[in-house]
């Protein structure tokens, strides 16, 4: 599988993102103000809606869970377990379950549609969700019209490539 | 493929990123220790198996992850309402003469 970084008529291009830290918060919506100053990061409320201050990012996925990004963990589990006793909550370091995939290019909506059942095309720019693609979980986050990040766990990594690489040459092939 | 509407995604999706779990609105005994051998069995295996308006549980597994109930006809197979846990269950009659 190769990475078609610079070939810009390649009709998607396909690229591991290095590693970065990713945190799994739970915490009910009445301590979600508390833990969002405690974080620097505003927590929106409505599942998919995404916000992002000094590199951090956080998007919703369910009405008590968060996603978060930053480049260190350490801050952010120093300055939530700080509020702990405040805001009772779950904050765990997920960084080594996902790998991140970013998406590109004109076809990139083609080849997430071969294997995502829902409507990904509708998921507005900005925004994310967990979903699923095969028959492994994945989480994705719409950066552009045509470009998007997955996380995908790592174990299921190799199959998800295999059927993006599937998709790849079918869509090369101009199918 | 059934289209489920999730009520904490407040979206229309693909029954592929949903898994059934079993009859809604079954309340686990207060006190199990004084329930019976039969009144035990009835509460862990018998089920209504409806035809027509069933009252389910469902979980957006691939998704937000969280259950909530739906009302479905298990002879057309049509969502009729899907509503938040811990809500109680719908008068579907109303719902009906309301349309
Ligand atoms: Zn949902």
């Amino acid at each position: 599988m190769t990475t078609q970084k610079h070939d810009f008529a390649a009709p998607v291009q396909i690229e591991e993102l290095a590693p970065a830290a990713r945190l799994s918060l739970r915490v009910r919506p009445d301590h979600r103000a508390v833990l969002a100053d405690a974080l620097g990061l505003d927590l929106p409320a409505r599942i998919g809606d995404r916000a992002a201050s000094d590199g951090r990012e956080a998007l919703c996925l369910g009405p008590d869970e968060w996603l978060i990004l930053a480049p260190e963990a350490a801050d952010l589990i120093a300055a939530a377990a700080a509020v702990y006793p405040t805001a009772p909550h779950s904050l765990t370091e997920i960084s080594d379950r996902e790998i991140t995939l970013h998406l590109s290019g004109p076809s990139v909506l083609d080849l997430l549609a071969t294997c995502c059942p829902r409507d990904v095309g509708a998921l507005a720019v900005g925004r994310g969700c967990r979903t699923v693609f095969d028959s492994a979980t994945v989480t994705l986050w719409r950066d552009g019209p045509a470009v998007f990040r997955m996380d995908v766990w790592r174990s299921f990594l190799p199959h998800v490539r295999n059927l993006m690489a599937l998709a790849e040459a079918e869509l090369a092939t101009g199918l | 493929m059934l289209l489920i509407h999730c009520p904490y995604c407040d979206e229309t999706l693909p029954e592929l990123e949903f898994a059934y779990a079993g009859e809604a609105h079954i309340a686990r005994p207060v006190d199990p220790s004084a329930l019976s051998d039969e009144e035990w069995r009835d509460f862990l295996f018998i089920r209504t198996n409806a035809r027509g308006t069933h009252f389910e549980r469902w979980r957006h597994i691939h998704g937000c992850a969280r259950f909530f109930n739906a009302a479905r006809d298990t002879v057309t197979d049509r969502f009729l309402v899907t509503y938040k846990a811990g809500e109680s269950r719908p008068d579907l009659t109303v719902k009906e003469s309301a349309e």
